[in-house]
């Protein structure tokens, strides 16, 4: 008999609000340690899940988080209310970055954010469309890499 | 390494003295970016920066840290302080600058790992 060991939910997320700023990602990594992943995959998803929030809180009006493990894979969608992106392709290149500089003086918006996901997971999808919100989406596998 | 041998060593003043010191240190990176600590810091160093907002604490949490030394007697917010009490992260503080710091932590033994 199949057992269904799949296991979703949601995190909404807020712009500007630097002071909650990762409690979705820690959220995430605490179910993935939960249940048992191994360490290299919890890192790569908490990698990728950090630098999407981070995006939504410094770009974005709102956000949520969406998660979904099962056995094989964990997949996140991210998706935002906020400025959407002109030219994904160019937003992919690393240290490529619109941040304004009271972002930058924190830390943020090294345009390192979306090269670090893609490195980090197995697939990413991005959707964009300007003056709506932004849709990521990736995949980290769990079976193939064991 | 245990953090407080490096807090004694280096005569880091300690703005969380709540928090257990008697933590392992695997290792040590120094960035004031956060996507490139985020990125290539391993579980267990010491991160050197001299940013002092709270999201350092989310930084150093998501990546199982030992701890955040602050450069040049920087003071941290006091929200950090509140956050990192709360994710039990150590901070400490230092008078010296990055690169004076460093490499005392280097000639402890720590290296990037």
């Amino acid at each position: 008999m199949l057992v269904d060991n799949s296991e979703d939910g949601i995190f909404f997320l807020t712009g500007k609000d630097f002071t909650n700023a990762g409690t979705a990602s820690s959220s995430l990594k605490a179910v993935l340690e939960r249940r048992g992943i191994r360490q290299d995959i919890i890192r790569r998803t908490a990698i990728a899940a950090f630098e999407a929030e981070m995006n939504v809180v410094i770009y974005a009006v709102a956000g949520m988080m969406k998660y979904r493990i099962t056995d094989t894979e964990i997949s996140v969608t991210i998706q935002d209310m906020g400025q959407g992106i002109p030219n994904i392709e160019l937003a992919m290149t690393e240290g490529y970055s619109t941040a304004p500089d009271h972002i930058r003086a924190m830390g943020f918006g090294s345009g390192m954010g979306l090269p670090n996901i893609k490195k980090s997971t197995d697939s990413l999808v991005v959707n964009s469309v300007v003056g709506e919100g932004t849709t990521l989406e990736f995949v980290i596998q769990i079976k193939d890499s064991q | 390494m245990e953090l407080q041998e490096i807090i004694n060593s280096l005569s880091l003043e300690v703005k969380t003295p709540g928090l257990d010191l008697h933590r392992e240190v695997t290792g040590g990176y120094v960035s004031d970016l956060l996507s490139d600590v985020i990125g290539n810091a391993n579980k267990g160093n010491i991160w050197v920066t001299l940013q002092i907002h709270l999201n350092i604490i989310a930084v150093a949490s998501l990546k199982e840290l030992a701890g955040i030394i602050l450069v040049n007697s920087r003071n941290p917010d006091t929200d950090t302080l509140k956050k990192a009490n709360a994710e039990n992260i150590p901070v400490m503080t230092s008078t010296l600058p990055t690169f004076e710091l460093v490499g005392r932590l280097y000639a402890l033994g720590l290296r990037c790992r």
